[in-house]
């Protein structure tokens, strides 16, 4: 890193201390900890993006299927849900994928004409009836397992941790697949089916209740940090408060966001330390070789639609990484919450804004966009009552304008973007 | 008689509503791919501004409404879509001054013109929900009813009925005035025809005296045009909410991309392909079966093969099958 990338880096804490001087330490640790999932994003990003110009816009489906791999691996089975249907549900899912399979085997094996088409088609329809013969009532009977806090299968009880890797291999499944069906086409069909997948994903963690309990929400997930109100009781905690001069319940949560910060940290150093390995590796000049000039690099023998492959799963499964650290940190899987704004688009300007090509330069971008992306809600609704000021009070427009100060960010994330990318389209550490 | 009832219920519930879906579709479709045969970059800001076009389109509606202004049995809404144009067009302009322009001119790559139109969605985006919130806003007004299910029944005597929504017969009148006039500007006119040829062969076209900066223009114009009117009839149809214009982006992109990415007829094509497929893989087919079977096979399910909340992944199936066999698209793309 250069010197530039330091002081960006020390302003940057400093702007994190004064929100702890000035706001409160929680804040300043909540804000520290999702920036940390954010770099992390914005690093699996940058490897698809800066080392090869792939252009992802499904990151949210990413880190949702992540999300889902922290409740299928960290929640209690729920036996009577086994019972009730599970075989049946598994049974299903395999049909599926059978009919699939045998769709293609048909498709390979015949001769090309009507008859294929025919052929395939048939495959697929009896395959459909059948499995959901098998599934429907399967999930019917897992749904209506005690509904109001189960009616899904649970997961498998073990350690929250070992869900993070997890959630990385599920996000490479789902990349590996998208990026199978359109790499090596036109570069802006990734961009379009990435777009469909992660719409689909969170499609599909809303309304399969039977697996993710839909959008009932699945809460008091495992942690792997104890949490603050169990922190509370520690003698030790209760001393340190005492000597900060704290409240009990304030020096708990900051504890117990240090302790997340901790961990994510070590997972961010060691996801950085490999990708700057790979950066200056003969891989990684071979990646920027096929990024700057397909041709060439086709011409000097690289496979280059298996290179993307490659580095499109590598950075989805950095992002499932990522996603299944958050769900761990909230507690909960609300698949409602995703929304692309936040968990695509915005992970995007981070990469622009802090430097695409670079990995301390996207990382920083996670920071500092994660910080505006809190602190200029209220800087917007200072604004608006800077604005609205002269304005009688009571009126219908100045109700309206200070109601809908929160979608200032939006244009503000907006903003930034457009000027980054026309003024220092290189972004704040630029690749060297 | 059994006959007819089907086809009375499949009409009613699937056939009419996916016809006007598809006519939405086309028109937002036609501007993808106007902007992806001249300018060259996949337009992501398209539906959050078929969003802000329509909040313009609701703006001036309610001034009318509020001035006493009416066309009954037509919606105040229809008078407002100039409003919404010029508002639109003016905008559109702007963010090719201010934002494409530059890339243009250094001829940067078209990933970068799309990062830039993913800047310009969340300005849009931001700008949109200033104006009219995350919630839902309607404004239809003027009469709901071309003719009623109870019309339809006294006049025809079947069991089964039929309506057709206002909103739903001007969508399918409005789109087919627009598909014709557009495809007259492109094959008739002067102006249509240096779209064309830009299309076809920049350097040629510019060697010919063609001014890329009006063509450009002129894009733009058309595009804003297309996407006020296609947002204010899928408002009028379902309801205005500013997330739902976003999401009709997959669908659109689809629908531009099966019909071959750059080719108008392919779009439109492809958006009523979209639009059947989404409605008729998520339609329960039960009521139209129950008339079809001879008695005693009348279904016990739904007869529906997905879920209404899985259209996105019909739409995605589509873009899967075609990108693995045609990938580029039913028609050869890239023909204006």
């Amino acid at each position: 890193m250069t010197a530039r990338g330091y002081i960006l880096f020390a302003l940057m804490a400093l702007a994190l201390a004064g929100v702890g001087a000035f706001q409160s330490w929680q804040l300043a640790i909540t804000i520290l900890n999702m920036s940390l999932i954010s770099a992390i994003m914005a690093l699996g990003v940058n490897m698809q993006w800066g080392y090869a110009g792939l252009f992802n816009v499904g990151i949210m489906g990413f880190t949702a299927v992540g999300g889902l791999a922290v409740v299928l691996v960290a929640q209690p089975p729920v036996p009577e849900a086994w019972a009730a249907g599970g075989l049946g549900a598994l049974l299903g899912l395999l049909l599926g994928v059978a009919s699939i399979l045998a769709a293609v085997v048909v498709y390979q094996r015949l001769p090309k004409g009507r008859l294929r088409g025919l052929a395939v088609f048939a495959v697929l329809v009896v395959g459909y009836f059948i499995t959901s013969a098998v599934f429907g009532p399967a999930t019917q009977a897992i749904e209506a397992v005690n509904p109001a806090s189960e009616g899904y299968l649970g997961g498998l009880g073990l350690p929250v941790v070992l869900a993070w890797p997890v959630g990385a291999l599920f996000a490479a499944g789902v990349a590996w697949l998208v990026g199978k069906v359109s790499l090596g086409l036109r570069s802006d069909y990734l961009a379009i089916a990435t777009l469909g997948i992660s719409e689909i994903v969170i499609a599909v963690l809303k309304f399969e209740g039977w697996m993710s309990r839909g959008v009932n929400n699945v809460t008091g997930i495992d942690r792997p940090v104890t949490r603050p109100v169990d922190l509370q009781a520690a003698p030790w905690v209760q001393s340190l408060a005492e000597t900060l001069g704290w409240g009990v319940g304030q020096t708990a949560s900051v504890v117990s966001g240090l302790g997340y910060a901790g961990l994510f940290i070590l997972v961010l150093g060691v996801l950085i330390w490999l990708s700057e390995r790979a950066w200056n590796s003969p891989w990684g000049r071979m990646m920027r070789a096929i990024r700057d000039n397909e041709v060439s690099a086709r011409a000097m023998g690289k496979d280059v639609k298996q290179r993307h492959l490659a580095i499109f799963v590598l950075g989805s499964a950095v992002c499932g990484l990522a996603g299944a650290m958050m769900v761990s940190m909230d507690g909960q899987l609300t698949p409602g919450s995703y929304e692309p704004l936040r968990f695509t688009f915005l992970i995007w300007v981070m990469v622009i804004v802090g430097g695409s090509g670079n990995n301390w330069g996207a990382v920083l971008g996670g920071f500092v966009i994660w910080f505006l992306w809190v602190q200029v809600e209220p800087a917007g609704r200072w604004f608006m009552e800077l604005v609205t000021s002269g304005m009688a009070d009571g009126s219908d427009l100045k109700a309206h304008l200070l109601g809908s100060a929160s979608y200032m960010r939006l244009l503000t994330m907006g903003v930034a973007l457009l000027l980054m990318l026309r003024f220092a389209p290189r972004g704040l550490i630029p690749e060297r | 008689m059994e006959f007819l009832n089907a086809l009375v219920s499949l009409s009613n519930f699937m056939l009419i509503p996916a016809l006007a879906y598809g006519s939405q579709l086309a028109l937002g479709a036609l501007g993808i791919t106007l902007i992806y045969s001249i300018l060259r970059f996949a337009h992501f800001a398209h539906g959050d501004t078929m969003a802000l076009g329509t909040a313009a389109v609701i703006g001036g509606t309610f001034a009318l409404q509020g001035a006493g202004v009416s066309i009954a049995p037509l919606p105040t809404a229809l008078l407002a879509v100039p409003i919404g144009v010029v508002a639109m067009v003016l905008y559109l302009l702007a963010a090719d001054r201010l934002v494409y322009r530059y890339y243009r001119r250094v001829r940067a790559k078209p990933m970068i013109f799309v990062m830039a139109s993913l800047g310009v969605m969340f300005v849009t985006n931001g700008i949109t929900r200033l104006f009219m919130g995350v919630g839902e806003t309607r404004f239809e007004d003027g009469a709901r009813f071309v003719f009623s299910v109870r019309d339809f029944r006294a006049f025809t005597g079947l069991s089964e009925g039929l309506a057709l929504r206002n909103a739903q017969a001007i969508t399918i009148v409005t789109a087919l005035i627009v598909m014709v006039a557009l495809f007259w500007f492109l094959n008739r006119t002067r102006a249509g025809k240096s779209m064309r040829a830009y299309s076809d062969n920049e350097d040629l076209a510019l060697l010919s005296g063609i001014n890329p900066e009006r063509v450009v223009t002129i894009t733009w114009v058309i595009t804003g045009i297309l996407l006020v009117l296609a947002g204010t009839l899928y408002g009028l149809d379902k309801g205005f909410r500013a997330f739902n214009y976003f999401q009709l982006l997959l669908p659109m992109f689809a629908a531009a991309i099966l019909g071959g990415l750059g080719n108008p007829l392919g779009a439109i094509v492809g958006a009523y392909v979209v639009a059947f497929a989404e409605m008729g893989v998520t339609f329960a087919w039960r009521r139209v079966a129950s008339y079809l079977l001879p008695d005693g096979f009348e279904p016990s399910g739904m007869v529906q093969l997905l879920p209404v909340d899985y259209k996105f992944a019909v739409t995605f199936m589509i873009l899967v099958i075609v990108l693995l066999f045609r990938p580029t698209g039913i028609f050869k793309g890239k023909v204006l």
